[in-house]
């Protein structure tokens, strides 16, 4: 379990659709339904035991499959320089 | 209320490129089964990873390369490459088709006897003849393709010695307009030398000529350079039969022809760009056809064509070990088979593709084997869907080389099964075990024993 949710930055802008134009970069992504959907729940302030829960109910899948994709999504989002970097201060 | 099907969460970036105007296809059909047999029941019966021959393929394949070349010339003979797949279950399916074979060393020629083939079907190319493989070869009528001049005053040696004489024919190179240009095995034709040798084995009286060989390259895209070499050989079976009055038997062009994998680096697919057997049929007969060699004389076409006969019947079935993540965020797939088995990934963009229908979304993959070197890709990147440990792959078209120019590298090399005409799998080599490589190993008694 991730000690912290990680935060999208601020000025990413995220269409309906999925999608998602980055201002700094000019760079722009495309996020398939289920990468929207945990994109809204980290908006939302959601924990990740309460986003686990949510996904687990609606979709056929089990928890170390969803922990094993969802790290995996949070580290791509990351190396797009899409969320907000952590600092220890 | 029931659950909706579960598909990873994805976030791609888009690329404003310039889209490509030929569109290719982004997505990648699985292949579940084999001439009806299921990829998956395979690996469960016999391991993984496991490569696959078709017999089917095999024989549709040879039917359509012979017919190409049959109906243009009235007589036309193929000779197995066996360099190119020696299982024997793959040589006799050859055999069986009519095909003789075309060894390039002593252990191919008894591999080729050993199978059954008699002397006179087999054809003895190559550098690398030992006194004693010339010896039999002459010995059993066997058609000797010589490479050089040591090699030809050998034979004229042993022509001496031995009661049968020598059936010869000379390997020519020449320039046929591409690069590189092959001019290491045998004769070469533009600075006289082919010249010279056949005038000296016409010289010797004790050796039958009986043909005349090239082999012009390997993995030819371009059907020219065949008339040209046919042109070639056409004018010195003339210039033989206008000085001496001989009248040759054969004309072997050799092999070379592509295959429909895509070489790496490659702007367009193999199966969009390699020329047909009609194509490379049509260059050679018409070279031939249109020739000065007198109508009644025109000799045997022979070809020894490996690759393009095999390649479309071999498959390399396996699983994936894992996922991982590159430093730069890209995909890596390892998978269980590496360039010790799949040489040819050194040299292919090689169509790999998972077996069941996992996810429409793909991602910029580079896939690796299993070997603890850092040169065990086995595709730099390739748009690939997400596999899971344990989902299964198969990589098309393995069937040349591969089995002959695999290591036992880290890993054991893997059991090989044929499906025949009835889709009925058989295992036509075993798996490696320990005992088979330490069957091989002979430990001196002082270093037997240790303590740790």
């Amino acid at each position: 379990m991730p000690n912290t949710m990680p935060k999208i930055r601020k000025n990413i802008a995220i269409s309906e659709s999925g999608f998602v134009f980055d201002p700094l970069s000019g760079e722009s992504y495309s996020l398939n339904p289920l990468g929207l959907e945990i994109i809204h729940l980290i908006k939302n302030g959601q924990t990740y035991e309460e986003l686990s829960e949510v996904l687990l109910a609606k979709y056929e899948v089990d928890q170390e499959t969803l922990d094993r994709y969802f790290y995996d999504f949070i580290a791509t989002l990351k190396q797009f320089n899409l969320l907000e970097v952590e600092t220890d201060a | 209320m029931e659950k909706l099907p579960f598909e990873r969460p994805t976030i791609q970036k888009i690329s404003a490129g310039i889209p490509s105007k030929h569109g290719i296809s982004r997505k990648l059909e699985p292949l579940s089964h084999i001439d009806g047999l299921s990829i998956k029941s395979l690996i469960d019966d016999y391991g993984s990873p496991l490569f696959i021959l078709s017999e089917s393929s095999i024989r549709k394949t040879y039917k359509e390369a012979y017919r190409a070349f049959s109906s243009r010339y009235p007589n036309v003979q193929f000779a197995w490459s066996y360099k190119t797949n020696y299982l024997n279950a793959v040589c006799n399916v050859f055999h069986q088709e009519g095909a003789w074979a075309e060894v390039v060393s002593g252990f191919e020629y008894d591999k080729a006897a050993a199978n059954g083939v008699s002397g006179e079907s087999i054809i003895f190319n190559g550098p690398d003849k030992s006194k004693e493989d010339l010896r039999k070869a002459i010995q059993n009528s066997s058609l000797i393709h010589i490479d050089h001049f040591d090699e030809l005053y050998e034979i004229i040696h042993l022509s001496r010695e031995v009661e049968e004489r020598p059936k010869v024919a000379i390997r020519i190179n020449m320039d046929v307009g591409v690069y590189p240009k092959w001019d290491r095995f045998g004769f070469n034709f533009e600075n006289g030398e082919a010249w010279d040798a056949l005038n000296r084995i016409k010289a010797s009286k004790n050796l039958d000529l009986i043909g005349l060989h090239t082999h012009i390259g390997t993995y030819m895209m371009t059907t020219e350079a065949y008339k040209i070499a046919a042109s070639k050989l056409a004018q010195l079976a003339v210039s033989l039969e206008k000085k001496h009055g001989h009248v040759i038997q054969y004309i072997d062009m050799g092999g070379g022809f592509a295959s429909k994998n895509t070489l790496r680096g490659a702007y367009y697919p193999g199966t969009d760009t390699t020329p047909s057997f009609d194509d490379f049929a049509e260059a050679i007969t018409s070279a031939l056809m249109s020739s000065e060699i007198k109508p009644d004389h025109l000799p045997m076409l022979i070809l020894e064509t490996g690759r393009a006969l095999i390649d479309d019947a071999g498959y390399l079935a396996g699983t994936v070990l894992a996922n991982k993540r590159l430093s730069d965020g890209r995909r890596a797939t390892i998978i269980d088979t590496g360039v010790n088995l799949l040489f040819t990934a050194f040299w292919y963009e090689h169509d790999i593709r998972p077996i069941e229908p996992i996810s429409d979304q793909m991602e910029d993959t580079t896939i690796y084997g299993p070997l603890c070197m850092n040169i065990d890709v086995i595709r730099g990147n390739v748009m690939f869907p997400l596999l899971k440990k344990g989902d299964h792959y198969v990589v098309r078209r393995v069937g040349a080389y591969n089995t002959t120019q695999w290591m036992q590298f880290i890993n054991l090399r893997p059991q090989i099964v044929m499906l025949d005409m009835k889709g009925k799998a058989h295992l036509v080599r075993k798996g490696e075990t320990l005992d088979t490589i330490n069957s091989q190993e002979i430990t001196p008694e002082h270093l037997q024993n240790f303590n740790l």
